[in-house]
């Protein structure tokens, strides 16, 4: 199981500033590994689902080459302090994560 | 077993890239949302096979696109990139580095509120464009910065 992520959130006037660090290695399958020569395995999030206040409001589909430890910031227009955020990913083997936050 | 493995993910791969190009051509913008992960775009080896795969060919140039990013990321490893939309009506943002392997990096999908704003971080192979494909009202656009890159982040 993965470590949490960090989700911050906070109102700036009418929009909520969201930002997300998850904990993930993020391999991109292309590096090979100094001791044994051998190509280490791709493991890498897919697919991250933000919602807020129930509703989706991010659907991300990631590749190989997002950096490890992936960072996500991105604005929501009209939420409001207090209401509930939840961001789940899921990796190339399946993982999961599903953490939750509320906006200040 | 790790042969078995082996055997069934290529024919896993086969049967699933066909199937995934069936369902990319069918759905419409607005169910993007709970899309399969777009196997065929991610693996693609060019800029315009990627573009094709995500349904965003032919994007016209817009100076509407901000992206925020280093002249010169010493790290490749590591690239902060931070995109602004201000074309109204913004609901993907995708994020593509011309000299990856895989160019496209990440595509977002805005709705309910979410603003033409994705700021994250990437890996880049080498010197290159960083180029963003913003979909709004049915339209595709595009902008690109050039980032130099000393170290690159794919690779030994």
């Amino acid at each position: 199981m993965a470590e949490p992520m960090k989700i911050r959130a906070q109102m700036q006037g009418d929009t909520a500033d969201i930002k997300v660090l998850m904990n993930h290695i993020m391999e991109t399958g292309l590096r090979k590994d100094a001791k044994t020569g051998q190509m280490i395995p791709a493991h890498f999030i897919q697919q991250v689902n933000v919602t807020v206040g129930g509703k989706t409001v991010l659907d991300a589909q990631w590749g190989y080459a997002v950096a490890k430890n992936p960072f996500l910031g991105f604005k929501v227009k009209g939420a409001k302090a207090g209401e509930k955020i939840v961001v789940n990913w899921v990796d190339n083997k399946g993982d999961k994560r599903t953490d939750e936050a509320t906006i200040a | 077993m790790k042969q078995d493995r082996r055997t069934f993910l290529k024919g896993a791969g086969a049967a699933g890239a066909v199937a995934l190009a069936v369902a990319a051509g069918l759905l419409k913008p607005g169910q993007v949302l709970a899309a399969d992960w777009n196997k065929n775009a991610f693996e693609a080896k060019s800029v315009a096979d990627a573009l094709k795969d995500i349904n965003a060919s032919g994007p016209a140039k817009s100076a509407d696109i901000l992206i925020k990013s280093p002249d010169i990321a010493e790290n490749g490893a590591v690239v902060p990139v931070e995109v602004t939309s201000k074309i109204p009506g913004t609901t993907d943002i995708a994020i593509i580095s011309e000299q990856n392997v895989n160019p496209l990096i990440a595509e977002f999908a805005l709705a309910n509120g979410a603003e033409g704003f994705v700021s994250t971080r990437i890996k880049m192979a080498k010197t290159s464009n960083v180029t963003v494909i913003v979909k709004a009202g049915g339209k595709v656009y595009t902008a690109s910065k050039e980032v130099k890159v000393t170290i690159g982040g794919c690779g030994g």
